[in-house]
């Protein structure tokens, strides 16, 4: 790939003296900060770049955490999965949700739920904690402080959480 | 400028947080591990059948099940860019992480329809 790129970058910049001009040299750099193909680099400046480790994120705690966050998004892909399992099952008869039924039993299944509550318990918190950041309500001139928004966040999960309870449990 | 279609993964991506923000942890803690190891009594299969059968509810699981994936498939999507710095492979983890997030919508699309 890097290979290729670099053939490319020959062609284009056919006449090298011309291309090492210093002025020129400049301005390619600012082109490639705003660049908006990531593929066109013309003078290949991807030599000149740090090379990061792939886990660069292990060593920091806040680093950690942000790739924790990130990967809370895969026990909400995991939940997602389970309930159209479990709507399939129902609408399969009930031979077939008790089969569900009996896996959710199982001992694999239990720690899978456990990890994944601990996840999107993570997802929920960070999510309404940065809610003020995307949110900004105005009422007049006044901006609502950040603590009423992640606060009127914190209301909505309980009150739609006892609600779904409620629902489920009662049906 | 140019356009992209950057906002509408990310408003797909905003909603399905939201959304699993609110749901899921009630909905998982019940179904994975208060029922399963018997904290609750588990609901009958006939009043499950009937709850999942009335259309608010069927609309509520298609668009938990739909946006929860599209936020997956965002969210992960970056992940894999910046955590293992899979830039070279940015398009081909795109189509995959959005085309499966589609591919399970429509099933889920399918299964809910014909319950």
């Amino acid at each position: 790939m890097g290979e290729r790129r670099w053939a490319k970058g020959e062609e284009r910049g056919a006449n090298a003296l011309l291309a090492l001009h210093p002025s020129h040299f400049r301005l390619n750099w600012s082109k490639f900060m705003t660049n908006q193909n990531p593929h066109y680099t013309k003078h290949h400046p991807r030599w000149y770049r740090v090379r990061m480790p792939i886990f660069w994120w292990v060593h920091k705690w806040v680093h950690l955490k942000f790739i924790l966050r990130e990967l809370t998004s895969v026990a909400v892909a995991f939940y997602a999965l389970v309930l159209l399992f479990q709507i399939r099952a129902l609408s399969q008869g009930p031979e077939a949700y008790e089969n569900f039924f009996a896996w959710l039993k199982t001992p694999l299944a239990i720690i899978l739920h456990a990890i994944a509550f601990l996840f999107v318990i993570f997802h929920s918190v960070t999510w309404f904690n940065l809610s003020p950041r995307a949110l900004v309500v105005r009422i007049g001139k006044n901006r609502l402080p950040d603590v009423v928004i992640a606060a009127s966040n914190y209301v909505a999960w309980i009150i739609f959480s006892a609600a779904m309870a409620w629902i489920i449990l009662t049906s | 400028m140019k356009k992209t279609t950057k906002p509408f993964w990310w408003g797909l991506f905003g909603a399905g947080g939201a959304m699993s923000a609110l749901f899921i942890p009630i909905l998982l803690f019940l179904t994975g591990l208060a029922i399963p190891l018997g904290w609750i009594e588990a609901p009958r299969y006939e009043a499950l059948l009937a709850l999942v059968k009335h259309p608010l509810t069927r609309l509520f699981i298609f668009a938990l099940i739909s946006l929860s994936l599209f936020h997956w498939a965002h969210r992960f999507r970056y992940t894999l860019y910046d955590g293992l710095q899979l830039k070279h492979l940015n398009e081909l983890v795109a189509v995959i992480c959005y085309g499966s997030a589609m591919v399970v919508t429509l099933v889920a699309g399918y299964t809910l329809w014909s319950i």
